[in-house]
């Protein structure tokens, strides 16, 4: 079998550098097409008509006027007189006319009659939530009461994280052609080999029947995977107005509506310790809500799971609301933030800085070790030591200061991914993979495998990604992608030149195993003088090109890649106490993430975790109203995200290092999202002397938190 | 809605935090400064008296990127709209649709604008620059510095940056790193490319000190 291993660190060209991302500049100029850009030929506009009730039964719909209004070519009725919608944009009808306006104008010509019914649309109050409660069963390890008993200094605190939702900025939606045997789909999806099954499903059409084309997406964040109701109207629409294609993207509303969510959680927890700070028993009723089904639970305690004594409850409550979808490293971000808030809070009553209680409990951990020196690399970048204080002790003045850590763990190994090398007789190179670029950098990083197996410039490789006729390459979720595609792009790189090297090898009177390419040449090992040039050596092909494969077998370990990633992350934040606000200094990231194919996008992602972690800490919230079962916010006014001037300074420490890069290629887009809401909110808490128990902490809650210290 | 006009751009900061200051520039900035804010606000144009168009598709004459266009567009289409479902550039964006997020921003006469929240019939008369529309051929020294700092990800607000940046640019040559962080807080990003979108504005403004930049 060939060696497919990577190259040792000291002799990669190219793997390891700093590489701008390949399609930046189509992005920067605009020349990026996204799906939601596209217009073939004929398109026809769609549009839905959604509930404006959390929970109703259709008594009548009349749909004539609409369908007879000039320029409607199809309309469809999704839910009939008689059913109930559960949340409000439930989809209920679909129009497609020749123009996005007629489409908008026969929806509203729709006339619907609503019995309201019942609804629950908060999930804080668990006294109100009856019958909508579901309790996953107790789980108790060791003597949790003995435990408190004995312990020298114990908290109790509610903490509760709300419904965030995803808020991609190119909403969820399709271009579907659909003639009733054939269909073309063009997604915005974060699974282009994967949701032409989906869909065809659907529209009873074999897959194989199913065509998939998209070279952008407008951002996914884990609620992109599925061809959903609209793909499937949109499809049935195109059907039957003749197969012309139809495009529907959801409006901002129901984009934040129902185009995913990330679950809330609340906790009531009760943690313990001796004198010393040890850690000895854990008790927490958590519940949260992502809607219908009820929603994650988070894992609880996170990453310190080896606490001795625990007693665990969970509650899913249902909500009349959109449903939740994958966010970013499921249920961690929530975890992390509930668990490292109580244990800030423990190291303040121990009157303990936090990074002493967080490494002397690091063995409670399944990466002690790894944690204990990420809190020493973090605390240095951030001067932790000198900086610390105690628990509100910040000096006199409005303006205080604070800071707090939080803590990640994720898996990140490689999805299932299939790669495609064609080396041509005139030198020319292409590759080519069914899978995505989320605008995590996937494009670059293949071209860099490829270059640096081939010994090729990166501009000598041709790169074809978005298309399901390509060999299949997983979803892109969980942080499964780079560990997937960069092993089958290495394996079928490897695989290719291994077929170049028998074909060259009489030309250089040596055997093929004597070949390596480097530096633009096929040439006899450690023997220069003897090498032809890339082109030279492929007209050896004669007419014959080169094709093979190269996969990531998941099931099949290849110690190319692996997962299982630790980070430590610490915020800075001042708060104002007569304002309420809360303002971003700085924030360190530490994360070991394994061999880093592109440490500049590699960075980005960091960046940009961090970020999306700061909107959470400090603006997203999704504001149900109990009295009338609407989602207040649903709008980019008042569902707030950061900006550019909000973030403060931020700090990335990636651990390239000889002991990391051995473990392969791992996932890196989720993990530094998960600690950052943890941080901040600890932050805060050392700041101003008390704890903001809900986040995100906005001015008001921060200012209720110092009115109940002070009443 | 809040807005902010020209003068109102500050100079440079003074040290140390003052509470005007440090509220400007704290967290609430997602709320005030992050909403319906762009750097340049061009104002709406007054309609023409005694007219009455619509609600029927009229002709409509718009000059984008210095070449005229005529389409038949119903008066209630935005100018963004215009420039997507009927004239292919598809360089702006659609995302909040309110005049919040910035990702469709276009310069009108010389100033950026939300093209969600202009009617194409209003921008009528006027230079429209779009992302298709700068840096002559080339890439313009705002993209390339996108790229160089990779100040995008998804990049599905990217163009709506270069733009607002651009138009920043043309009136500040010669930014502060706190200014940039105020000329470009009305336009929002999920992915998180603030970090090089900061650096990407900085480089620009250096490149471009160069030469004038169409």
């Amino acid at each position: 079998m060939p060696d497919y291993s990577w190259p040792p660190m000291e002799k990669r060209r190219v793997i390891g550098t700093r590489q701008k991302r390949l399609d930046g500049i189509d992005k920067s100029t605009g020349r990026a097409k996204y799906s939601s850009d596209q217009k073939p030929p004929a398109t026809l506009f769609g549009a839905l008509l959604t509930s404006p009730h959390a929970h109703a039964r259709i008594t009548s719909m009349d749909t004539s006027e609409a369908e007879h209004l000039e320029g409607v070519k199809a309309l469809r009725v999704i839910t009939p007189a008689g059913q109930e919608v559960q949340w409000e944009g439930t989809e209920i009808a679909a129009v497609a006319a020749v123009t996005e306006e007629i489409a908008n104008d026969a929806i509203r010509k729709i006339k619907i009659k609503y019995e309201l019914l019942p609804h629950l649309v908060r999930e804080d109050d668990m006294a109100k939530a009856g019958n909508r409660v579901k309790a996953a069963g107790e789980q108790v390890t060791g003597d949790p009461d003995k435990a408190f008993q004995d312990a020298f200094a114990m908290v109790e605190g509610t903490y509760s994280i709300p419904v965030i939702t995803h808020c991609c900025l190119e909403p969820h939606g399709n271009i579907v052609q659909f003639d009733g045997t054939r269909v073309n789909l063009w997604p915005s999806t974060q699974n282009v080999s994967g949701i032409g099954g989906d869909l065809g499903k659907a529209l009873e059409v074999s897959a194989a029947n199913v065509r998939t084309r998209m070279q952008f997406i407008g951002g996914g964040f884990g609620s992109k995977f599925a061809a959903d109701r609209w793909g499937v109207e949109a499809g049935l629409l195109s059907k039957a107005a003749g197969g012309k294609p139809v495009k529907i993207y959801l409006d901002r509303a129901t984009e934040l509506k129902i185009a995913g969510n990330r679950p809330s959680a609340f906790a009531k927890i009760k943690v313990a310790a001796t004198k010393d700070g040890d850690i000895t028993s854990w008790e927490s009723n958590s519940w949260a809500t992502g809607g219908m089904t009820g929603g994650g639970m988070p894992p609880l305690p996170y990453v310190f799971t080896e606490i001795p004594n625990k007693r665990l409850n969970h509650s899913a409550v249902a909500v009349n609301a959109g449903g939740a979808r994958a966010w970013r490293a499921p249920n961690h971000p929530q975890a992390s933030f509930l668990t490292c808030a109580a244990l800030e809070d423990l190291a303040a009553k121990l009157k303990m800085d936090p990074v002493e209680l967080f490494a002397k409990n690091a063995d409670l951990t399944s990466r002690g070790g790894v944690y204990r020196s990420q809190l020493q690399k973090a605390s240095d970048a951030m001067d932790w030591k000198k900086r610390w204080h105690q628990r509100g002790d910040s000096g006199a003045g409005p303006i205080k200061q604070g800071l707090g850590l939080g803590i990640n763990t994720w898996g990140g190994a490689g999805h299932a991914s299939q790669c495609r090398t064609t080396i041509n007789p005139d030198g020319s190179v292409l590759l080519e993979m069914g899978s995505q670029d989320l605008g995590t950098g996937t494009r670059t990083i293949i071209t860099m495998v490829a270059a640096e197996t081939l010994g090729l410039p990166m501009g000598a490789i041709a790169l074809r990604i978005g298309d399901s006729e390509y060999p299949p390459d997983g979803a892109s979720g969980g942080s499964t992608t780079v560990g997937g595609v960069t092993v089958s792009t290495r394996k079928s790189t490897v695989n290719a030149l291994e077929k170049l090297f028998v074909a060259v090898a009489p030309a250089l009177g040596a055997s093929p195993d004597q070949l390596a390419a480097i530096d633009g040449r096929i040439q006899v090992k450690d023997n220069p003088s003897k090498s032809l040039p890339w082109q030279d050596a492929c007209r050896k092909l004669g007419t014959a090109k080169i094709s093979e494969m190269g996969e990531n077998d998941p099931r099949k370990p290849s110690g190319l890649n692996s997962s299982g990633v630790a980070g430590i992350q610490m915020a800075d934040v001042s708060v104002d106490v007569e304002t309420g606000i809360v303002k971003m200094n700085k924030f360190v990231a530490v994360q070991d993430c394994g061999l880093v194919v592109n440490p500049k996008t590699a960075e980005s992602q960091i960046h940009g975790a961090v970020i999306m972690g700061i909107c959470a800490a400090l603006f997203e919230e999704r504001v149900m109203d109990e009295q009338t079962g609407k989602y207040l916010n649903a709008d980019m006014e008042f569902y707030k995200l950061a900006g550019i001037a909000d973030i403060g300074e931020i700090e990335v420490h990636m651990d390239i290092a000889p002991e990391h890069d051995k473990r392969g290629v791992i996932g890196l887009g989720e993990p530094p999202a998960i600690g950052v809401v943890a941080a901040i909110a600890n932050a805060v808490a050392n700041a101003i002397g008390v704890r903001v128990p809900s986040v995100p902490v906005t001015a008001d809650r921060v200012l209720a938190a110092l009115e109940g210290r002070n009443a | 809605m809040s807005s902010k006009n020209d003068s109102e751009v500050p100079g440079k900061l003074k040290s140390g935090v003052s509470r005007r200051g440090f509220i400007r520039r704290a967290g609430i900035g997602g709320g005030i400064l992050g909403a319906g804010v762009l750097e340049q606000q061009a104002p709406a144009a007054p309609p023409a008296e005694g007219t009455f168009v619509g609600p029927a598709a009229v002709p409509i004459t718009l000059k984008i990127n210095g070449k005229t266009e005529t389409v038949n567009l119903e008066p209630r289409v935005t100018l963004l709209d215009a420039l997507r479902n009927h004239l292919d550039l598809t360089g702006a964006k659609r995302v909040c649709d309110r005049a919040t997020c910035g990702a469709c921003t276009v310069i009108l006469n010389g100033r950026s604008v939300y093209s969600c929240t202009v009617l194409a019939i209003d921008a009528q008369g006027r230079d429209i620059q779009t992302i298709e529309g700068i840096g002559n051929g080339r890439p313009h020294p705002v993209s390339v510095a996108f790229v160089n700092n990779d100040g995008q990800q998804c990049g599905y607000c990217t163009p709506g940056f270069v733009m607002a940046a651009k138009a920043f640019l043309d009136h500040h040559p010669d930014p502060t790193y706190e200014e940039v962080k105020e000329g470009l807080c009305g336009n929002l990003c999920r992915c998180g490319t603030y970090v090089g979108v900061r650096q990407a504005v900085l480089e620009a403004a250096k490149e471009m000190k160069g030469g004038h930049h169409a």
